[in-house]
């Protein structure tokens, strides 16, 4: 379903007439295409006192050719491309005050698309010190709202560094500075020190998957598809399954990205089973599960059918906890394996009619969170996504009025692709972001609803 | 436990598995797709679940029994439309209903000799889209045309048109030398068998019964990709019954009156579809990642003659069959499956009994009596031709493909396939694991 509102607001006359009525302009979000640099203006990088994140941070930008600037241009030049804070010293509430300090007279000058990353210590990490850690929880307020100040298009994240994971940020600071993380803003997420054996970064950062094997369950079309694609992208071989009904465009999908397709109905009673016998007979084992597979079955509680709630919460739920569960009783998921769940919004925030899905959805966020230690041992790790309103055959059924508040409640004035999804789970699936283990990052334009 | 190939070959010829697409009636869902259409679809289901994609591969060798004459290099423009390596080379083959059981003892046969190490066998048909031709006087006339030196000469041709000359040649399923058609021919078998009405309801029942229990319990997930909107066998009734099926009025051999027995319940229907099946060494297998599902050991080919002799038309595999378990050392009992192709129930009833019946034996394959009978319940265990349908060349493929993942979803044993054709031909073959 093409987004009519955002061509016609970004053409010429229709720009006019949207501004003149007072509509926000959905901008034109900047996607990542393989070549494209990091960043291509320079970027501000400052710190409070106290902190252990510019060093990491300089390196890396150095290291990539960025110019990095410590103060304000004057007027005449560009803006910055992104505006990286470490905050990670805070120690008192009077401190935060370093946040308003350095953003005040340099808010203005992010360009669009921009990307701010304000870098903090996570409060749970402060022990007793209660200044410290009120301070730190500070940080995602202020990140929250200036996320709805900065121009459409730009992104504002917080990223919690655990003390000793300095050097671990790397893969998460690349994908909040590229433009793969277009339409994911508002966001905080929490770095560790990877577990042991989980530590040695991308060898190629074109193609941080090469030599992986990647299983995308509901990989026929829509997200799903994406994911298979991006993850090939990245260099992995792609296992695309899907219910045998779908073969069709299941085969298309594989055979455009080079994998293979396995149709299966992963809420058979022997699919753990199936899976972990394909990946280990074809391949020797998997490196990244990607459980896409989500159906929905909308009714109020009261108007809902029984067959209705049991398939959403089969295929949404059942399915990835009994495939994961069997993928690591069973080591067919090798060491430095990722596996990604797909939450919803719908699962944070719940929506009418879905209780069946919410449920299926916050349920995932329960498999990533209890998972976690467990898979870490491996060493690997588990993370979900939760997107918002996505641009897919699903949402174009939508009725007209729905579709439009949907696309049109956050940051960006517009729905995401299913390719901003995909970027944002070939991030967690990389060998480069072992630090980051049982988070959901939701993919939703920062949206007002869902906190 | 597969003993080795006919021939002092030391390479077995493993089978890695096959895709199809769901068989449609004539006229049904694929009334708008031609074969190459199909057979590159289906091919591409192949590669896409071998990730056989830019792969060059040793031969594919595939045909068709219906084929138009554009269509002469059918397979080789298939391979070319699909995302195997456009290096790969092909042959077309044409045995009526065993071309796909030969094409796939083809690839075998390279594969055991060292000739190749991979290939794929398959065939395609349409009933659908078949050819319909110019008829013959007039296509005397058009090539006598093409042939004149002047325009003098081509208007004196003109004379020789006629109103009839418009009348076109339909494609017809009938045996060129005795003018009667397959189920014509089957219906005599049938009634010198004295094969009942009740036995063949029966079998076509089980045959149906067995196909929906099959893609019930998601045995076709990995055999068969969907194709235009159709996910199984149109001809699929999985609440088909004796009861149903008796009601139906006899379609073939009205000249026996009352006792007529063949209904298009009981013979397969006309059938749009293609079925392809990988074959190759056990090195290339493995180098893939590949596991190999059976081999195939042996095959036989036979001919009968329906026109002077006492042999009906599709009786040949009766002869194929102990001539291969011959030459392999085996009993018609040592087999864990069946898989004898229903081109109708009556077809594979007489050859059963034929088999069963000393007198038969002895006279017409040399025995000492009866070459023996089968266990029923390993026949054709997840549907057949009757229930599948029978796009004539692609039954080949689909039958190689289902007994190779019947013997390694049991992890060994032995099975053996039956196919008769037209012209009184039948091709059988052994896969084991």
């Amino acid at each position: 379903m093409a987004d009519r509102f955002l061509e016609i607001a970004n053409a010429r006359v229709g720009g006019a007439v949207v501004k003149r009525a007072g509509l926000p302009t959905p901008p034109r979000l900047k996607r990542y295409e393989p070549g494209q640099p990091l960043v291509e203006a320079p970027v501000l990088l400052g710190a409070a006192p106290g902190g252990r994140m510019r060093p990491p941070v300089e390196d890396l930008l150095r290291g990539l050719d960025v110019d990095v600037r410590s103060r304000a241009m004057s007027g005449a030049e560009k803006p910055f491309a992104a505006i990286v804070f470490d905050a990670s010293g805070i120690a008192s509430t009077d401190e935060l005050r370093e946040l308003y300090d350095f953003f005040h007279p340099v808010a203005r000058t992010l360009a669009s698309n921009g990307r701010v990353l304000v870098l903090g210590t996570p409060p749970e990490d402060c022990a007793d010190d209660v200044p410290r850690a009120t301070a730190q929880r500070a940080i995602e307020g202020f990140t929250r709202s200036l996320g709805k100040e900065v121009k459409p298009g730009a992104t504002v994240q917080l990223v919690y560094v655990r003390e000793g994971a300095e050097a671990h940020a790397e893969s998460t600071l690349r994908f909040f500075l590229s433009s793969k993380s277009a339409y994911v803003s508002g966001q905080v997420v929490r770095v560790g020190a990877p577990a042991r054996g989980d530590a040695e970064g991308p060898d190629d950062s074109e193609h941080p998957l090469a030599g992986r094997v990647a299983l995308v369950t509901g990989a026929s079309r829509g997200i799903g598809a994406a994911i298979a694609a991006t993850l090939a992208r990245d260099g992995a071989h792609v296992i695309a399954l899907d219910v045998p009904a779908q073969g069709a465009a299941l085969s298309e999908t594989a055979n455009g990205v080079g994998g293979e397709a396995l149709q299966l109905d992963v809420t058979a009673a022997d699919a753990p089973a199936a899976i972990v016998d394909h990946v280990r007979e074809r391949h020797g084992g998997v490196d990244v599960v990607v459980h896409n597979a989500g159906i929905t079955r909308d009714k109020t509680v009261a108007g809902m059918d029984e067959s209705q709630w049991d398939a959403v919460l089969a295929v949404n739920l059942t399915a990835p906890v009994r495939v994961s569960e069997a993928l690591l009783a069973e080591s067919a998921l090798r060491p430095r394996g990722r596996i990604v769940g797909v939450s919803s919004i719908g699962g944070i925030a719940g929506n009418r009619g879905q209780t069946n899905y919410g449920a299926s959805k916050a349920g995932v966020i329960g498999l990533v969170q209890s998972m976690a230690p467990r898979i870490a041992e491996l060493p690997g790790t588990i993370n979900a996504v939760a997107p918002a309103f996505i641009e897919t055959g699903m949402t174009a059924a939508m009725p007209l009025l729905t579709r439009e508040a949907g696309r049109r409640m956050n940051q960006t004035y517009q729905a995401g692709a299913p390719v901003d999804v995909a970027e944002t789970i070939a991030w967690l699936a990389a060998p480069g972001t072992g630090g980051v283990n049982g988070e959901v990052v939701r993919v939703c334009g920062q949206s007002i609803i869902g906190a | 436990m597969a003993s080795q190939s006919n021939g002092s070959s030391s390479r077995r010829a493993a089978v890695l598995g096959g895709n199809r697409i769901p068989f449609a009636r004539s006229g049904g869902a694929y009334a708008q797709a031609g074969n190459q259409d199909m057979l590159t679809a289906t091919l591409d289901g192949l590669v896409s679940r071998f990730s056989l994609q830019d792969e060059e591969l040793g031969e594919v060798v595939a045909g068709a029994v219906l084929k138009h004459a554009r269509d002469f290099n059918l397979t080789r423009e298939s391979v070319l439309g699909s995302r195997l390596a456009s290096t790969t080379p092909t042959f077309d083959i044409q045995q009526a209903c065993d071309t796909g059981i030969e094409a796939t003892i083809l690839v075998a046969n390279k594969v055991k000799l060292g000739q190749i190490e991979s290939g794929i066998a398959g065939g395609v048909d349409t009933t659908s889209d078949a050819p319909i031709e110019v008829n013959d006087d007039l296509r005397r006339v058009l090539m006598d045309a093409n042939a004149a030196k002047s325009t003098a000469d081509r208007v004196k041709l003109l004379g020789r048109l006629r109103p009839s000359q418009v009348v076109p040649e339909f494609p017809r399923n009938q045996e060129p030398r005795t003018g009667l058609s397959m189920g014509g021919h089957t219906a005599v078998m049938a009634r010198d068998w004295e094969i009942t009405r009740e036995d063949q309801d029966e079998l076509a029942a089980a045959s149906h019964r067995n196909l929906a229990a099959a893609y019930e319990r998601g045995f076709f997930d990995d055999l068969v990709t969907p194709y235009l909107g159709l996910t199984r066998d149109q001809n699929l009734r999985a609440d088909s019954s004796v009861e149903k099926l008796a009601k139906l009025k006899p379609a073939f051999g009205g000249d026996n009156g009352e006792t007529a027995t063949m209904t298009a319940g009981n013979s397969t229907p006309l059938t749009d579809g293609a079925a392809v099946v990988l074959l190759s060494s056990e090195e290339w297998a493995a180098e893939h990642g590949l596991p190999v599902r059976a081999y195939l050991t042996h095959s036989e080919t036979a001919a009968v003659d329906y026109i002077h002799g006492t042999d009906h038309l599709l009786m040949a595999p009766a002869y194929a069959v102990p001539r291969m378990l011959e030459r392999a050392g085996l009993g018609l009992g040592d087999f864990d499956f069946y898989e004898i192709h229903e081109a109708f129930a009556a077809q594979v009833l007489a050859t059963l009994k034929a088999w069963e019946d000393p007198d038969w034996c002895r006279e017409h394959l040399g025995l000492d009596g009866a070459l023996g009978s089968i266990d029923r319940s390993k026949l054709n265990v997840t549907g057949s031709s009757l229930a599948v349908g029978h796009p004539f060349a692609a039954t080949g493929g689909r039958i190689v493909a289902t007994l190779a993942k019947l013997l390694d979803e049991r992890g060994s044993g032995r099975g053996l396939i039956s196919v008769c054709a037209a012209g009184g031909q039948g091709v059988v073959a052994i896969l084991e694991k």
